[in-house]
């Protein structure tokens, strides 16, 4: 599966296309990692569980929308987002969003 | 009395920790931006590329980075907030977030020429409700990554 963010596939050409595909997750982590990062608040800098999390939650949420890509006959998801938002303290939604295509090498 | 002491010896720690793990963290990221100098050029926004070599792989690299300001940063800025202006510990805190997630991204893309159509992502996920919240922002930086034959 090729995934892309541009409207294209540098060096092939698109011969079906399929429509949007899409895949959410909203993940959290347990409560002792919560309290955690809430004392690294206090000093400050990066919140690894949490990029933990985020990290997991954005692979799972491509997952699934290449899932969805594969179960329509696609060989490539181009013009892929990601669009986050925050549902509740120390959870997060990552949702992927792109066209599934058919791609051909080129010539 | 003893809770102004309180909120100093806070205000205190938490400034020390919070200059020196922000000093530790600029230091690595100037250095990881100095050795990636002439790795895959970021190029933001290039819609479509055109090339006549051949391109032996494409992929969708990311780049994430959960970054948090600290107490000292939050009770500086809720006091300037009062009379207005740029708000500086903050964003030395959102500069560092987004530089870690694209280097995260370049790092991912070792080997590639390019990385085109770069896009940042970011959300804030503390508790906005909460009187003491301290800023806490989520960073996602994609592209896709392009190697030639």
């Amino acid at each position: 599966m090729i995934l892309t963010n541009i409207e294209s596939v540098p060096g092939m050409v698109i011969t079906a296309q399929f429509g949007l595909v899409t895949g959410s997750t909203v993940r959290a982590k347990n409560a002792i990692k919560d309290f955690g990062a809430g004392l690294k608040n206090m000093v400050g800098g990066e919140l690894k569980s949490y990029t933990e999390l985020l990290t997991e939650a954005r692979k799972e949420a491509v997952s699934r929308m290449e899932q969805q890509a594969q179960r329509m006959g696609a060989n490539a998801v181009i013009n892929v987002r990601f669009a986050t938002s925050s549902v509740t303290v120390g959870a997060a939604e990552v949702y992927a969003y792109g066209t599934a295509v058919k791609v051909a090498p080129k010539g | 009395m003893s809770d102004i002491l309180l909120l100093l010896i806070v205000l205190g720690i938490t400034f020390m920790t919070g200059t020196i793990i922000e000093k530790k963290h600029f230091e690595s990221i100037k250095k990881r931006e100095i050795a990636l100098i002439k790795k895959p050029i970021i190029n933001f926004g290039a819609k479509t590329w055109h090339t006549n070599r051949k391109i032996r792989k494409i992929e969708l690299v990311t780049g994430e980075c959960v970054i948090s300001g600290d107490y000292f940063k939050n009770f500086v800025a809720g006091l300037k907030n009062f009379f207005g202006g740029r708000l500086t510990t903050f964003e030395s805190v959102l500069d560092r977030g987004r530089r870690e997630a694209i280097l995260r991204m370049r790092e991912k893309a070792r080997g590639a020429n390019f990385i085109i159509n770069t896009r940042i992502e970011s959300v804030m996920i503390n508790d906005t409700y909460g009187q003491e919240s301290v800023p806490q922002c989520a960073i996602i930086a994609y592209g896709t990554a392009i190697t030639y034959e």
